[in-house]
């Protein structure tokens, strides 16, 4: 849109008139100059020590604090939950806005400040969508994307051209009194306004939580349309300029020819950049500090390549987000991962605020308020009215063909959905004042049309939803069942549509995702990441290690682990995490995907090593294979929290897990000849024992053979600072777990660590060391919730017999007579 | 609906197909077809080959499965009502036909359920006991995976489903324990005319 020529000029009025950047003042440039001269001069009369320059600093200065009254705002406007919960913080922020304009009307008496279009769209709209696109659910997305499509083509069109010939009509009988448009003109104003928009549907349905197919057909329509209002708005402007006479079916077809090579041009574009940051996030494995910028100047820089070819800049930046995130995801290091997730955060909020403060400020300006009633009145009547019109019947349409169609409630909130922002008041303040006499009006009447939309339609969208019953996001707590099951309906619709012949939606997901998997990850995706790749990481699956890490290790340093006495024992963590754990565990803001899902494996990354083929990890598969769909269900968009979907079973179910896993490691890592399937009862015990006071004295040693053990001295929960490492691990280098490798021969040798195999002298008899009987191995009280393993019956262990003496359990310093050996141990 | 009577009366029973399933004319000559391409001997039934021919279906984890339940027990063919009968329940439930109540078409949520319910439930008790949990999780997987971890997976299932505690899931069961997802809206297939 800034492309043409006469935009241009427009621009260059705009900025010599209103002066750099954020529209300050032309006196202050003048006033630059002199300063100039004066300190010149200054320098001859003497040295000053200080001096005060502010014309030195004033652009960046002025920037920042625009930023920091904007973050204030936000500040003051999110102190107080119970408004935010009524009032959405747009509108909100756009009130804000309206009192900082008044103060600085009232200082001023000039509008000194207001929302250029250069700022807006190339400083503070690109993060928004790049945002949007990144963390875009691609499968919603793309099963969805024919009825997006039809509403972002079609209803953006029809809503254009009704709104603009209901506009001329009345015009032409009289109900705007006298003002100078004509039918093209009002066509352009139509154009402008027909488009929803992106960063007010994220802002009003942030809060309301409707359900995900209702969320996404309204969200990818604000984003798609801006191929059709880039089209409009310059085919109409041209056709402004060039004046009536001019036109003809020729550049009726141009304009409609321009309309797919703008659309489909900008999205190759996007595509060919998201492509670029795949292949290079590939390549950067040595220097991962880096990555975070590569995504951020990518992203960008597909905005303004399509920009720059007069593409839609907007769906440019869509797709180069929604293509690279499965692969950057994938590629990068976890870290770089949640610098680009947090950061993306943080700029498209900012953004976000400082644009709807600045709509707010905007408003204060003399210039635009020229009031006609009937022009404004009918507008947002037509607007509203056009808008319910089309999208009812543009769905009753694709309601003939959806599997699932959309109940009537859910297509009035489609409707009332349509929100303008300032995608429509950047393109109004666009239009040129030479061509357009009645500018400020159009300027004044889109104003208030976003007003009415994202105040008034925000206010009232919760309280809509909730009275209509509107279907809701699914807090998807899915018991372990339904995601068994989802996985069972996967490949069930797959095989039925196979044996019914027919080509269907699943069919078309299984061969797009066999493709994806044959050719596009081999070439996007580094190899390392794969393998892994199918076997998908969350960090709120790595946080979970880190917690069981923590667990393991403050229980042991309290002297127990008591949770290895009873298998069979149901582990309940929910009131452990919620009292203890609150501090380490999932309270960062800072995840991967907003996506819990339960993850098995805790040794992903050191087994990688212990065997080439992925026999070995059959936790990914159980991972892959029964969770994968689950994914899918449960996408939360939003702009400002980042918040996993905290469920308390599933925190559960994975802390019972990996523990575990975990114990089962302990048992048998120290035999090393246990087979895989039978673990035995005594050996677990003993392991227990010996591998714990190893670890536990050999640390230096050890973390470097078993990067996982990260123990920290004080038994902190909060002590864990580093992250997994991701350590080639070689194989038969510290503990090696045979119930991971079911395939090995359990009579073959297998290489046991030099430090357990000293205490093989005698058929696996380790005499308990002094240290674990000294401190007995007690629980915390809070410990006992935890599942203990069963244990042989004949065991003599400390365990066994610190289970007969609760009562003296706290005594550490006292040391209760070492037992006699056990007994030689049955063999397994 | 503009069936074409004539066309279908070489299919036996169309009429009350078209009827019980709530498919209409086209769909079932459709389906006819279809019958008619797979069965290669032209026997007039479908039998495990003739499944086992459709050359996407050999790498579906769970063929077996829904091959064994367009089966009916005691039989080893499938003959055409079946086949239809059992394609009926993939139909979106918000069809237009309901001739019958909600409750007996096939395409209703409960119906749909129990055929899921009957994918588990091989032996057909009406219970999915802990061994059948197992199979099917071990199917899924591709690759091998220690008992172990499977047991622990289908024991945690079975601790959040089985609501009496009787080592069992019944179909009221497993019903609550699906509610969070949408079954009707999951379990639907666009049937092309």
């Amino acid at each position: 849109t800034l492309a043409s020529p006469d935009v241009q000029k427009q621009l260059a009025t705009i900025l010599t008139g209103e002066g750099v950047f954020f529209g300050i003042e032309a006196k202050s440039k003048s006033d630059h100059s002199h300063n100039g001269h004066h300190q010149n001069a200054s320098s001859i009369t003497g040295i000053p020590i200080v001096t005060f320059k502010w014309h030195h600093v004033e652009m960046p200065y002025t920037v920042a604090l625009w930023i920091l009254v904007a973050g204030l705002g936000k500040l003051v406007i999110e102190a107080n939950h119970h408004v935010t919960n009524v009032i959405p913080e747009s509108a909100l922020l756009i009130c804000f806005g309206f009192i900082l304009g008044g103060i600085i009307w009232g200082a001023d008496k000039v509008q000194t400040f207001s929302l250029t279009p250069t700022v807006f769209f190339f400083y503070l709209l690109p993060q928004i969508i790049l945002d949007a696109g990144y963390f875009m659910p691609n499968k919603l997305f793309f099963s969805n994307l024919g009825g997006i499509l039809i509403h972002a083509i079609i209803g953006t069109c029809w809503n254009a051209a009704t709104v603009g010939l209901s506009l001329w009509g009345c015009h032409v009988g009289g109900a705007m009194g006298d003002i100078d448009i004509g039918l093209l003109q009002y066509l352009l104003y139509g154009s402008l306004l027909s488009a929803v928009d992106p960063v007010a549907v994220i802002a009003v349905f942030e809060q309301v939580h409707v359900n995900e197919v209702l969320f996404i057909m309204v969200f990818g329509e604000s984003l798609l349309n801006d191929g059709v209002t880039v089209v409009l708005f310059n085919v109409f402007d041209a056709f402004v300029s060039l004046g009536g006479a001019e036109i003809d079916a020729a550049e009726i077809i141009k304009g409609i020819i321009s309309f797919f090579v703008v659309a489909f041009g900008g999205a190759l574009v996007g595509v060919v950049f998201g492509l670029l940051l795949s292949l290079l996030t590939r390549c950067t494995k040595n220097i991962q500090i880096i990555e975070p910028g590569f995504v951020f100047v990518l992203g960008y820089l597909s905005y303004l390549t399509a920009e720059m070819l007069s593409l839609s800049a907007i769906l440019s930046i869509t797709f180069c987000g929604v293509c690279c995130q499965k692969y950057i995801n994938a590629n990068m290091d976890e870290k770089s991962v949640t610098t680009v997730r947090y950061a993306m955060k943080v700029f498209a909020n900012g953004s976000e605020t400082m644009i709807f403060v600045f709509l707010g400020i905007s408003a204060i300006d003399k210039t635009i308020w020229v009031w006609n009633t009937g022009f404004i009145l009918l507008t947002l009547l037509f607007v509203f009215v056009y808008r319910c019109i089309g999208v009812f019947f543009l769905t009753w349409i694709q309601n003939k063909f959806r599997l699932v169609p959309l109940d009537f409630t859910d297509r009035l909130i489609m409707s009332y959905g349509g929100l303008r922002g300032a995608v429509a008041y950047g393109l109004a303040v666009l239009l040129d004042e030479n061509k357009i006499k009645e500018r400020p009006l159009m300027i004044g009447t889109t104003l208030i049309v976003v007003y009415f939309t994202v105040i008034l339609q925000g206010i009232t969208m919760k309280p809509l939803v909730t009275w209509l019953k509107v279907k809701r996001a699914t807090s998807s707590d899915l018991m372990l069942i339904g995601k068994v099951q989802n996985k069972v309906f996967d490949h069930l619709l797959v095989a039925i549509e196979d044996i019914s012949g027919q080509k269907g939606h699943n069919y078309m997901r299984d061969k797009w995702n066999n493709f994806e998997s044959k050719w596009l990850s081999w070439i996007l995706m580094k190899p390392s990441a794969r393998k892994k790749h199918d076997h998908v990481f969350d960090v709120f699956h790595q946080l979970n290690l880190r917690d069981a890490l923590d667990y393991v290790a403050e229980g042991e340093c309290k002297g127990s682990l008591e949770f290895i006495r009873n298998e069979t024992a149901y582990i309940d963590f929910r009131k452990k995490f919620g009292d203890d754990f609150s501090d380490i565990s999932i309270q960062d803001t800072f995840r991967r995907d907003t996506v819990p899902s339960i993850s098995l494996e805790m040794h992903e990354q050191t087994m990688n090593g212990l065997r080439e083929s992925e026999d070995m990890n059959t936790h990914h598969l159980l991972q892959q294979h029964l969770y994968k769909g689950r994914k899918q269900h449960r996408h939360r968009y939003s702009r400002s929290h980042f918040d996993v979907n905290q469920d308390e079973n599933e925190v559960q179910e994975i802390f019972q897990r990996t523990m575990r896993n975990r114990l089962e490691s302990f048992k048998s890592g120290k035999m090393g000849v246990t087979p895989p399937k039978t673990i035995t009862k005594h050996s677990k015990k003993d392991t227990q024992q010996k591998v714990k006071k190893e670890m536990r004295w050999n640390r230096p040693t050890l973390y470097s053979d078993l990067p996982y053990f990260e123990f920290s001295e004080e038994s902190s929960a909060s002590g864990y600072t580093g992250s997994i490492p991701r350590v080639s691990y070689t194989a038969g280098v510290g503990i090696e777990n045979p119930a991971f490798m079911p395939d090995l021969d359990p009579m073959a040798p297998v290489q046991i660590p030099p430090w357990l195999a000293e205490g093989e002298t005698d058929s696996a008899t380790v005499a308990p060391s002094q240290r674990a009987q000294a401190g007995l191995p007690w629980t915390p009280s809070n410990l006992r919730r935890l599942a203990p393993l069963r244990i042989s019956t004949r065991s003599s262990d400390s365990f066994v017999l610190a289970d007969t003496l609760p009562s003296s359990s706290r005594e550490r310093d006292e040391l209760p007579p070492p037992p006699s050996p056990p007994p030689s141990p049955p063999h397994s | 609906m503009g069936s074409n009577k004539s066309t279908l009366q070489h299919i036996p029973n169309a009429e009350e197909l078209m009827e019980e399933t709530g498919f209409s004319a086209a769909h079932i000559q459709r389906l006819y077809d279809r019958f008619q391409l797979l069965d290669r001997d032209q026997m007039g039934g479908l039998r495990n080959e003739d499944f086992e021919a459709i050359p996407e279906l050999v790498t579906n984890p769970i063929k077996d499965r829904i091959i064994g339940a367009f089966l009916s027990p005691g039989k080893d063919m499938v003959d055409f009502p079946s086949f239809v009968r059992v394609l009926a329940h993939f139909q979106p439930t918000n069809s237009k036909r309901s001739k019958t109540s909600s409750q007996e078409q096939y395409n209703s949520p409960t119906r749909k359920l129990q055929f899921v319910f009957q994918l588990y439930d091989q032996d057909r008790d009406g219970k999915i006991s802990k061994t059948e949990m197992l199979q099917v999780l071990q199917e899924m997987l591709r690759m091998e995976e220690t008992d172990e971890q499977l047991q622990s997976v289908m024991e945690k299932a079975f601790q959040e489903a089985d609501l009496d505690q009787d080592d069992a899931i019944s179909f009221d069961e497993f019903k609550k324990s699906l509610e969070k997802l949408d079954i009707s809206e999951k379990m639907s297939i666009g049937f092309l005319c």
